[in-house]
């Protein structure tokens, strides 16, 4: 486990056990089998809007979607596929959305910049950096209030560190020690910028000192790491102890969207992320400690190929939305039209 | 809950200035539901927010439900939208109208359209309150930019001009689906007292209010600019010209029908305001006029506002409508003539 220097404290490492583990794996496969063919469909002109890849968040997100119930919130980013399968929202009204259709999450309204699933607690996802932590604040403020035992989590990237809206809500949730958890996925990138070139402080965990709450840097490539702080940072915000920063330390492995470029990234620190890829590293853990054997391997990416491939086919034969739909939504009153 | 709707409430009550008028709407709306909450700066006891609006609040309802915050105003903004999206009703106190450009993009980009990017998952019924300064403030603290506000599909944006208006216009927007911009002028705010009804008595949204009857010219007013088109009309009454006056309340949603069958009848119009007359609202509401009535106006729609410069700080330079200007521009419309 890897801890920032500065901040955390190693806790426990108890494993999660085996049922969550292959839980995990195949929401991973559906995150990443689901990247590929979005990344696909985009450069090909298929999908016409803008995608961003999520290939090497897969462990972090499926660590986060494993650790919340459904009546806990999350709050995610324009960069929220993997996310959102974690989490629970149907996989087909993702991609459905993605293609605006009226089958999606939002009614083809928000695209895949903007899903919201309220019945599986995906509250909200921005398309503004950095924006969605204030907000995760006030659903924490909801958790308390409520009294409920529910907890918020609110994903974002490195890149969204370097905005106010950050800093103001790290210090009120700590202020008012409100059950948030600041996942940070660090993939490395904060657009075509290296961390190292715009961070003065590129251990982002340790900013978690500065408001006084725990803050945990993990090797964002494992799964059962990810998990582990995951579960720890949950425990202690449902525990009524506050928020916490937990950094997934990652690598973003494909361009910013799926048709930006990318030349820029030094060749030989993308090929060493690859190796670490978080879905076949998992899957030959799994493996080699004997918790799946290869025939259950097979299974479970045959299942997860065959629901990637059914939500396509749902999304493409959903209906664009009607233009009863344009002035709908824009109040609670949908006969409320105030300007043409 | 059942609340009252009147359109001009007659019903005699305690006489209040328009700081205790909102101090009694906050009350009531917090005794008639627990979902009611308040965020802002100072708002605490013991200041009560630094315009006394949210005076003894903290006290009667708890810290949990009155939370004083740092300054912080996206996160302020930010909190009030995501415990909405959790189910409650908060109400967040941004100090001076100027400020809300620190945190536009939790206003703009999250609270007013959050409901539509989720297909109608996620309303966001919060009220923001703020307040325009006068006096001796300078050009930050002095601003009228409800036009921004307007011109942002999603948002409702409301401005009272007298006390009884603001209590019945702030619990209409509290217990309202859709986010509200609640504008208050500090020249108002500690004025003239007025009876104000008792109990739950509210003021739809979205309707004007014909406070003076006239037939020789229609002018539309708002906020602390009704009062000096009431004077000028009773001045102008005394030479035999009859005016009728319009306080909007509402910006968005505008009143059309009252403002396009008012001025069909007087066949004359001028819109009042504080705000920069270029882009104002004034604009607005001129091009409606022309485009319903083209033809059957005898005079162009005049125009009224804060001439095109940061407000000086200065008082001697006078940049907001005076009585005199109004009345000398209402004769000068009505006698079919320009002075200036």
């Amino acid at each position: 486990m890897a801890i920032s220097e500065h901040s955390g404290t190693v806790q426990d490492g108890v494993a999660p056990d085996g049922g969550t583990l292959r839980d995990m794996f195949r929401t991973m496969l559906v995150i990443s089998l689901c990247d590929a063919r979005a990344r696909a469909e985009a450069r090909s002109g298929a999908l016409r809007a803008a995608f961003y890849p999520v290939h090497g968040l897969e462990a972090a997100c499926a660590a986060i979607g494993s650790c919340l119930q459904p009546s806990d919130y999350l709050v995610s980013t324009y960069r929220n596929l993997g996310d959102a399968v974690a989490k629970g929202v149907p996989l087909r009204a993702i991609i459905a959305e993605a293609y605006g259709r009226i089958g999606g999450t939002s009614k083809g309204k928000g695209g895949p910049m903007h899903l919201a699933d309220v019945s599986t607690g995906l509250m909200a996802t921005t398309g503004v950096v950095g924006s969605g932590l204030p907000i995760a604040v006030g659903l924490g403020l909801a958790n308390v209030l409520d009294g409920a035992g529910a907890v918020t989590a609110v994903t974002f990237g490195d890149g969204a560190t370097s905005i106010g809206a950050t800093h103001e809500a790290m210090n009120l949730a700590s202020l008012w020690h409100l059950p948030v958890i600041f996942a940070c996925q660090n993939n490395q990138w904060g657009e075509h910028t290296a961390l190292r070139d715009y961070a003065a402080e590129p251990d982002l965990a340790r900013r978690a000192s500065a408001y006084a709450m725990p803050g945990e840097a993990v090797d964002g490539f494992s799964a059962v790491e990810c998990r582990q702080a995951m579960r720890r940072a949950v425990e202690r915000a449902r525990a009524g102890a506050g928020p916490t920063l937990l950094e997934f330390r990652t690598y973003r492995l494909t361009p910013h969207s799926a048709v930006a470029d990318a030349s820029y990234v030094p060749p030989d620190e993308l090929a060493r992320a690859l190796e670490r890829d978080p879905t076949p590293t998992f899957r030959q853990s799994l493996l080699d400690g004997g918790l799946l054997s290869a025939a259950e391997v097979e299974q479970l990416e045959e299942s997860a190929r065959a629901e990637v491939e059914d939500a396509f086919q749902y999304a493409l034969a959903s209906p664009t939305p009607g233009d009863e739909e344009l002035y709908r939504d824009v109040f609670a009153d949908e006969h409320l039209v105030v300007g043409r | 809950m059942t609340a009252l709707v009147s359109d001009s409430p007659q019903q005699a009550g305690q006489s209040l200035t328009m700081s205790g008028a909102l101090n009694a709407a906050l009350e009531c709306a917090m005794g008639l539901d627990p979902k009611v909450i308040c965020l802002g700066e100072d708002i605490a006891e013991p200041i009560g927010g630094v315009f006394k609006t949210m005076k003894g609040l903290s006290a009667k309802y708890g810290a949990d439900r009155v939370r004083a915050t740092p300054i912080s105003e996206q996160a302020i903004l930010g909190a009030a939208i995501g415990a909405s999206l959790g189910g409650y009703r908060p109400v967040a106190e941004i100090m001076f109208f100027d400020f809300t450009m620190v945190c536009a993009d939790q206003l703009a980009n999250h609270a007013a359209k959050l409901r539509y990017m989720s297909g109608g998952q996620t309303p966001v019924p919060i009220t923001v309150c703020t307040t325009i300064g006068s006096g001796r403030f300078g050009a930050q603290h002095t601003q009228s930019i409800e036009a921004w506000f307007m011109h942002i599909p999603g948002l409702k944006v409301v401005m009272p001009s007298n006390p009884a208006d603001a209590k019945g216009l702030l619990l209409s927007c509290i217990f309202d689906d859709d986010p509200c911009l609640m504008i208050q002028h500090s020249g108002l705010l500690f004025g003239k007292k007025q009876p104000v009804p008792d109990g739950d008595v509210r003021i739809p949204l979205g309707a004007a209010s014909v406070v003076r009857p006239g037939s020789e010219v229609s002018v539309i007013s708002y906020g602390a600019f009704v009062q000096p088109c009431l004077d000028a009309a009773e001045e102008l009454a005394t030479e035999g010209i009859s005016v009728e006056v319009i306080d909007l309340r509402s910006l968005s949603p505008l009143d059309r029908e009252t403002l396009v069958e008012s001025a069909a009848r007087t066949g004359r119009a001028a819109v009042v305001h504080g705000a920069t007359t270029f882009c104002g609202p004034g604009a607005e509401i001129a091009a409606l006029l022309q485009e319903e009535l083209h033809g059957r106006l005898s005079t162009p729609v005049r125009r009224l506002g804060a001439p095109y410069a940061p407000i000086p700080f200065a008082t001697e330079l006078e940049v907001f409508p005076t009585t005199a200007r109004i009345r000398e521009e209402l004769r000068a419309l009505v006698q079919g003539r320009r002075d200036d």
